[in-house]
């Protein structure tokens, strides 16, 4: 079947064919081009009473379109959106856009079908031709760059031209460090290297802000959790909260397996943990009770919150930053300190953020696990 | 010839036009486009489809614009929609929910925005695979594809942009994603999130900076990127599918004065229809649901638009650690790997053409439009890439896939990473031999004519179906393409064979060692004398 051909056949009718064919194949008796089929006439073309009825019903998909623009204004006016009342902006865009859909697909369907039906559908042929200029107007564009050169003394003149050029470079790049003062002056890897955890910030209901008091925290729930003191932040309230939002769940402690260095990190199997996810910084939402395990629903990263919220399953690479804890004197629940490490997606300098203090507890923990 | 010069003297029109030739010299772009030729087929529908949405999303834009105040101060809801009623919330947010809930028409306005960049997006989608498939990026429009694909990542960012806007609890959540993502960036990553955020992630400044790039910036880049691939086309002319009077040095079809234009000018309006008849029945992207932003809560089931989903799927099939600290620094593959294979596929879409022609060494303008038969290996190349791409899209959606078939949403991910890797190998080779077998199958037809259905007993008891010879217009269309052989790899000048053209020669081999030639008229006469 599969037929083969010399690659050298002689070129017939392309002989004067001067592009590069590459390797394309030479039919050497392909069969001649019998040229356009007869035209077939249309129903409207032979008969005057289907052109006729084709042209009423153009007519009718126009006077459609008239009445579904006016149907729109008429329904703009009497099914306004009346305050508090859902049901109303449904109306409102249900019977608006239909009066708009009418007036615009009538236009559609009688334009296309006049021009189907009704306009002539001979096929025209137009010649094609090179895409590139005719050898007279490509000499007379060169000839234009040449004088332009003579003229101007580009070529000769190199000292000017390359003067010219380095000027050209250098005048954008002012505007580059224009854009320096997008971001604060503060140090980027600093400013999201911290969070508002301090020793001693209570530990609150979000959004509420109520202070979690040890003993209100029964086995098997979760609390989402923000600092106290988040209030005081009201310029960059979101910013961070974005930084500082934890979850915390109470598990039998004998289900709980920590590690040595982690031991004092949490209260009576209470244990606290970053919300953002160490992936690409989803809030990590969704804690299924019975196996301990928190799920991202962004990219479903799932970690175990009883064995120091290592990645058992999804992109994520690191576990969740951990919160250590304690109790104060009144038994509200209270940060020991700030995390050891940033919180949220890894970033280039993350490892210079990582306290010295608990090198063990941070950033090996993937090691350990 | 008085009589028409009387009247041109007399008419309204007639008059009107000499006063703006006489001003304009338009009579000179009247008759240069005025009866151009457009051929048709269903396929040249797609761009024009892109193109209409494309004025129905700047229709209703602009709209929106005269409502919308991007800005990020902190209000209290005191709107009409009651569950929000007392909700703190930024001005962004406000002003999205007044258009949904107390400007009549604004809803409809918003559903006709968000359906039309759903809709502008897919059909470029779908344009640059008719464009593919047929070969229609060939020269002289090996230009106009990679401005073609530049709208196609501009629309992308259009639509994130756009997306991002009214600052609710899913358009901060991409927002957080994005975040993510830059910061996994080697080097610069950090500092670009913190440039972009104008600070701490989410900040104040990122919403209204969105929304200069959105109305302003993104929309200029594209219209004029759009204008220029207009201008191609008019320039190139388009391409037809070759068939009996239908060569490389013509262009068979209507002219735009009157039927071209007719027939466009009307699909403008059954395109605009369509978007606003879904508008006005299907809600899209329902804000009031979902809150106002807050980086604490996040719904189960979250998704981006469709066009978005193919990044958030090549995130999630990433498996667990990758991730490597080496001299102090963080190198979060997680991150920088799904980025190189998306830059890199996109960067192979948009540089096919010219790697094709480089294989096949042709030089030549090509203005017929190949039936994707006829070129295999190409279409086999398509469609893996097609797999590849559905994998990574299909991946956004695995929470979804989990819950709505009752499987584990691990197992979806491990099946999705699986396709991923062995999809578009399989798919190659199917969709390659489904092309060979279709093109034998178009050459028996030509030699044997087709299956008339009609069953005829022979003297001698045997049964045949009798086959009709194809008429020479039909048959033309079965044998007028062009093959391509594999490049003999010829020594240069020194007498070797360098590494370049070796390369080139296993790609040509790849590309046309399995090969079917059409029908020569030596070979049908031959057949005719069999029977």
């Amino acid at each position: 079947m599969t037929a083969q051909h010399d690659a050298d056949a002689t070129p017939q009718e392309h002989a004067v064919e001067t592009v590069d064919r590459g390797s394309a194949v030479t039919q050497s008796d392909s069969f001649s081009d019998p040229g356009l089929p007869p035209h077939k006439p249309r129903q409207t073309d032979i008969h005057p009473a289907k052109e006729k009825r084709a042209e009423r019903q153009v007519f009718l998909w126009f006077l459609l379109s008239m009445a579904g623009s006016v149907f729109a204004i008429f329904a703009y006016f009497a099914f306004p959106i009346t305050e508090e009342d859902f049901g109303s902006v449904r109306i409102n865009n249900l019977l608006l856009g239909l009066g708009l859909s009418l007036g615009l697909l009538g236009i559609g369907f009688g334009a296309v079908h006049w021009a189907r039906q009704l306009m002539s559908d001979v096929e025209i042929s137009e010649d094609r031709h090179p895409t590139h200029g005719s050898e007279q107007t490509r000499a007379r564009a060169v000839e234009i760059f040449k004088l332009g050169d003579e003229e101007s003394g580009f070529t000769r003149r190199s000292l000017i031209r390359n003067s010219l050029i380095g000027a050209l470079a250098l005048f954008p790049l002012p505007a580059v460090f224009m854009f320096r003062d997008l971001a604060p002056k503060q140090d980027a890897v600093e400013a999201i290297s911290q969070t508002p955890w301090e020793t001693g910030t209570r530990l609150a209901i979000d959004p509420t802000g109520t202070p979690i008091k040890a003993s209100d925290v029964t086995i098997g729930s979760a609390f989402h959790v923000i600092p106290e003191t988040l209030d005081s932040h009201a310029h960059d309230f979101l910013d961070q909260k974005a930084l500082s939002v934890v979850l915390l769940v109470r598990m039998p402690e004998e289900q709980l397996h920590e590690t040595e260095e982690r031991k004092g990190w949490s209260y009576n199997g209470i244990v606290a943990y970053s919300k953002i996810c160490t992936h690409v910084g989803c809030p990590v939402a969704l804690y299924e009770q019975h196996t301990h395990h928190l799920l991202c629903p962004c990219h479903q990263s799932t970690f175990d919150v009883s064995d120091g919220a290592k990645v058992v399953f999804g992109p994520a690479a690191r576990p969740l930053p951990q919160l250590p804890i304690a109790v104060d004197d009144e038994g509200y629940l209270v940060a020991q300190r700030d995390f050891t490490e940033p919180i949220g997606p890894s970033f280039w300098e993350r490892l210079d953020h990582i306290d010295d203090e608990h090198p063990e507890s941070s950033a090996r923990t993937e090691d350990r696990a | 010839m008085t009589t028409t010069r009387a009247a041109r003297k007399t008419s309204f029109t007639s008059k009107a036009s000499n006063y703006l030739d006489e001003r304009t010299s338009i009579s000179g772009a009247v008759s240069f486009l005025g009866r151009k030729i457009f051929p048709d087929h269903w396929s040249f529908m797609l761009g024009e489809v892109a193109l209409y949405s494309f004025i129905a999303i700047l229709i209703s834009g602009v709209f929106l614009t005269f409502f919308f105040d991007p800005s990020m101060t902190h209000v209290t809801y005191e709107g009409s929609y009651v569950p929000l009623k007392g909700i703190g919330m930024s001005v962004a947010y406000h002003t999205a929910l007044d258009i949904s809930f107390e400007i009549r028409g604004g809803l409809l306005m918003r559903q006709v925005h968000h359906w039309a960049a759903l809709l502008f997006v897919a059909s470029i989608g779908l344009h640059m695979l008719r464009v593919f498939f047929t070969g229609a990026f060939r020269k002289p429009r090996e230009i106009n594809w990679v401005i073609g694909f530049l709208l196609f990542v501009l629309a992308m960012a259009e639509g994130f942009t756009g997306y991002s806007l009214p600052d609710d609890v899913l358009s901060g959540n991409g927002l957080a994603i994005i975040n993510g993502m830059v910061k996994g960036i080697p080097i610069v990553g950090t500092w670009i999130s913190y440039f972009l955020f104008g600070g701490l992630f989410p900040g104040t400044e990122i919403i209204p900076r969105l929304y200069s790039l959105h109305i302003m910036l993104l929309p200029a880049i594209l219209i004029v990127v759009l204008g220029i691939h207009l201008v191609l086309i008019v320039v190139n002319k388009h391409t037809q599918f070759a068939g009996p009077g239908k060569t490389n040095k013509n262009v068979v079809g209507s002219p735009i004065m009157p039927t071209f234009a007719a027939k466009a000018g009307g699909f403008f309006f059954l395109v605009f229809g369509t978007i606003m008849l879904i508008a006005s029945i299907f809600t899209i992207n329902p804000i009031w649901n979902y809150g106002p932003y807050d980086p604490s809560p996040v719904s189960a089931g979250t998704q981006p638009d469709w066009y978005i989903g193919f990044a958030d799927g090549a995130l999630r099939l990433v498996p667990p650690g990758w991730e490597t600290e080496w001299f102090g620094l963080t190198f979060t593959w997680a991150i920088i790997i799904p980025i190189i294979v998306m830059v890199g596929f996109l960067m192979l879409v948009a540089f096919y053409p010219f790697i094709e022609q480089w294989i096949t060494g042709d030089k030549r303008e090509h203005h017929l439009s190949d039936r994707p038969r006829n070129n295999p290996t190409r279409t086999a190349i398509g469609a893996a890439g097609v797999v590849f791409y559905a994998v990574m899209w299909a991946a956004a959606s695995s929470d979804l896939m989990a819950t709505h078939f009752h499987v584990n949403v691990f197992h979806v991910i491990y099946v999705l990473q699986a396709a991923l890797i062995f999809g578009p190998i399989i798919t190659y080779f199917i969709t390659k031999r489904v092309a060979l077998a279709l093109q034998k199958k178009d050459r028996e037809i030509v030699l044997h004519g087709y299956e008339s259905g009609r069953i005829v007993r022979r003297p001698g008891g045997e049964y045949i179906e009798v086959h009709e010879p194809l008429d020479e217009y039909e048959r033309y269309r079965l044998v007028t393409f062009e093959t391509y052989e594999p490049t003999k790899e010829r020594p240069n000048a020194q007498g070797r064979i360098s590494a370049g053209v070796k390369i080139r020669g296993a790609l040509s081999r790849w590309f046309f060692e399995d090969r079917i030639t059409p029908v020569t008229q030596s070979e049908l006469e031959a057949s005719k004398h069999d029977h």
